[in-house]
């Protein structure tokens, strides 16, 4: 008996010892895809990294498998004493909800989703911004005047994308057509190369010539095929220029880095704030990327005609609409 | 409904049509022999990854389907082991290759590339690429031969050896000693085992064979569809086959067409999102769980019978 307490105290010193080691150490869980993912997750993984080569402080990280291993591996990091701990990706709120409630006395943040508790920061992005900016290039860039979109799963976020784009497109080109496919309706949907592929090809063959993928993995395929088949296509997420140089027209960037580099940064300077924090064009939260792979793409006056719609959305002046705000979209 | 997309849904019809085509026979020859083989999906998905690792390291996609075939057998022979020699549950060690490919196709791709778990992406000389059929060209403004040569025309020499082993599984199967007894081992072994012949062997050649099938199309999904790995890249298509293998009732022929025909909802799922029907949006949910509900209703026996090989799925142990 005085074993079994004796073993428990120590136990129970050996966990407060790690509690207290993991004090003020950020931790990020990546979602299904993985940190390599050369998009969503890849961002934030090379987010992490910089602050951890700026503090020297190390960051706790977990790749998930399967749908199940969310609430464990965030209450594995809360157990720790991890804070805050970053979850990537809106398929994560549940777990982040549950186990956020559970240790009040840490800090959370939630990517992509809100999560309405006072210890949480619900990052979310103005994707539509910087989807119309993109479109607005697509739009100029197509010769046949019909251009695609290929979503990853169907959900309001990645309708989003899509709705952004469109009013874009049809922004400089009020005629142009748009055609918009998702991949599928579960997770599956972001790992299908060859899907994603078959679904270009069928928007090329009804004379698409640029092509927007918002599909994680099966992205690739969607480059892939634009690629093989001549068509451009519209990279999402992290710079994907560089993955076919000449003929990825641009890419889609979502600063999701940025937004885990400032969450880690504010929990070790003792400045995070809960709450929501929305990064449009005028917080440099989205943009589009330019470099040496697809400059000669992006014409003077396509660059100009962008900016100037950039400065416009950031003073009111063009209104994009939230495809989340009322589950519709003005425009086809 | 636009009926000028037509000759390109079928082209991509066939496209998608080839991994199920080929993990369909596959699972053919092993059930006839009496070997459920639920691992198909994970032999695919170990025979992508390895088929675009090799191609990616020699930058030869021929090497790339070497690998993928040898990959690919390796598990059919880790299935084998467990289901002949070893009498296990067959669908369990098929779960288990299932499980073990997705797991370690992601570990090693990590391990080598450092892209997380995908491949480097193939340059054109190392893929399969399509073949244009001499005189396609000519015919493309030609109308119905120009629709009939877009759909036949411009598919890799995969596509083509594919459509090929469909009349050679049949004939196999129907009219070659080996083909008799293997069949014959599926519904009876005691009788095989009785004329002197080796049951185990006999299923250890249709495990050989599904395992060469699954590695030809892993190779296909890898490194002619796409140019690289990517985690998880079968998508169900493993199960897509063997519900295509229930749907034809165990049969080479009808395989090809039930795979063809959910090739088909596929292709038209992918080309015909928010398409209109009489004036209703056809739910592509809908289009894509076509294949599965004819399956259930199949299976229901509301359009025949499926009658499995008698012996499926059952180790064989020789009577004392």
């Amino acid at each position: 008996m005085i074993k079994k307490l004796l073993a428990t105290a120590a136990l129970t010193a050996i966990m407060a010892v790690s509690a207290f080691a993991a004090d003020d150490k950020p931790a990020i869980v990546f979602d299904i895809g993985g940190k390599f993912d050369k998009s969503f997750n890849e961002s934030m993984f090379n987010g992490s990294e910089k602050f951890k080569a700026e503090s020297g402080v190390a960051y706790g990280e977990f790749e998930i498998a399967n749908e199940a291993q969310r609430e464990q591996a965030i209450r594995n990091f809360a157990d720790q004493g991890y804070s805050p701990i970053i979850a990537a990706g809106f398929a994560q709120a549940a777990a982040v909800e549950k186990v956020a409630k559970e240790y009040p006395d840490l800090k959370f943040a939630i990517v992509d989703m809100v999560v309405d508790l006072p210890n949480v920061q619900s990052i979310v992005f103005k994707e539509q911004e910087g989807s119309y900016l993109v479109g607005m290039l697509a739009g100029m860039a197509s010769k046949s005047g019909t251009v695609g979109f290929v979503g990853g799963m169907d959900i309001p976020l990645i309708r989003r994308f899509g709705c952004g784009y469109a009013q874009g497109v049809k922004a400089v080109k009020a005629d142009a057509k748009v055609i918009q496919n998702m991949t599928g309706d579960t997770g599956a949907a972001w790992n299908d190369p060859v899907k994603g592929g078959e679904i270009t090809k069928g928007q090329m063959s009804q004379g698409a010539d640029v092509v927007f993928a918002a599909a994680g993995g099966t992205g690739l395929g969607v480059l892939q095929a634009a690629a093989d088949g001549g068509a451009l296509s519209i990279g999402v997420d992290a710079n994907q220029n560089h993955l076919h140089p000449g003929k990825v027209l641009t890419s889609m960037l979502k600063r999701v880095d940025v937004a885990v580099y400032n969450v880690m940064k504010s929990g070790k300077d003792g400045a995070f704030k809960p709450g929501i924090q929305a990064l449009g064009l005028a917080e440099d939260g989205v943009g589009y990327a330019v470099d040496d792979n697809n400059k000669a793409l992006i014409t003077a006056e396509m660059a100009a005609a962008a900016e100037k719609a950039k400065t416009d959305i950031i003073s009111g002046a063009i209104k994009v609409h939230d495809y989340m705000e009322d589950n519709k979209c003005p425009v086809e | 409904m636009d009926f000028s997309l037509l000759p390109e849904i079928l082209a991509s019809t066939i496209r998608l049509s080839v991994p199920l085509v080929l993990a369909c026979l596959a699972g053919l020859w092993s059930e006839r022999s009496g070997i459920v083989d639920i691992g198909l999906e994970g032999k695919m998905l170990a025979a992508a990854f390895a088929a675009a690792a090799a191609a990616a390291h020699f930058q030869s996609a021929w090497i790339g389907m070497v690998f993928a075939i040898l990959v690919s057998l390796g598990l059919a022979l880790v299935h084998g082991y467990a289901s002949i020699n070893q009498r296990g549950n067959q669908v369990v060690s098929g779960v288990a290759i299932n499980m073990m490919a997705a797991g370690l196709a992601v570990v090693l791709g990590n391990t080598w590339f450092k892209e997380g778990g995908r491949t480097p992406a193939l340059p054109g000389s190392a893929r399969f690429l399509p073949i244009d059929l001499p005189g396609s060209a000519v015919l493309a403004d030609v109308p119905l031969l120009g629709a009939i040569a877009t759909i036949i025309s411009g598919h890799s020499i995969i596509t083509y050896v594919t459509i090929l082993l469909v009349p050679l599984t049949a004939w196999a199967l129907a009219k070659t000693r080996f083909g008799l007894r293997l069949r014959a081992v599926g519904e009876n072994p005691h009788a095989v085992d009785t004329a002197g012949i080796s049951v185990a062997l006999l299923r250890y050649k249709a495990v050989i064979i599904a395992g060469i099938l699954c590695g030809v199309a892993g190779a296909f999904l890898s490194t002619s569809l796409s140019a690289s790995f990517v985690r998880d890249m079968t998508a169900g298509r493993g199960f897509m086959a063997l519900a295509a293998l229930i749907f034809a009732g165990w049969r080479a022929w009808p395989a090809l067409f039930a795979c063809l025909l959910f090739g088909f909802l596929q292709a038209s799922g992918n080309y015909l999102q928010g398409v209109h029907l009489g004036g209703v949006e056809v739910p592509v949910q809908f289009i894509n769980m076509l294949p599965y509900l004819l399956t259930v209703i199949l299976l229901a026996g509301f359009i025949g019978k499926s009658i499995p090989p008698k012996a499926s799925g059952i180790p064989y142990t020789k009577d004392r």
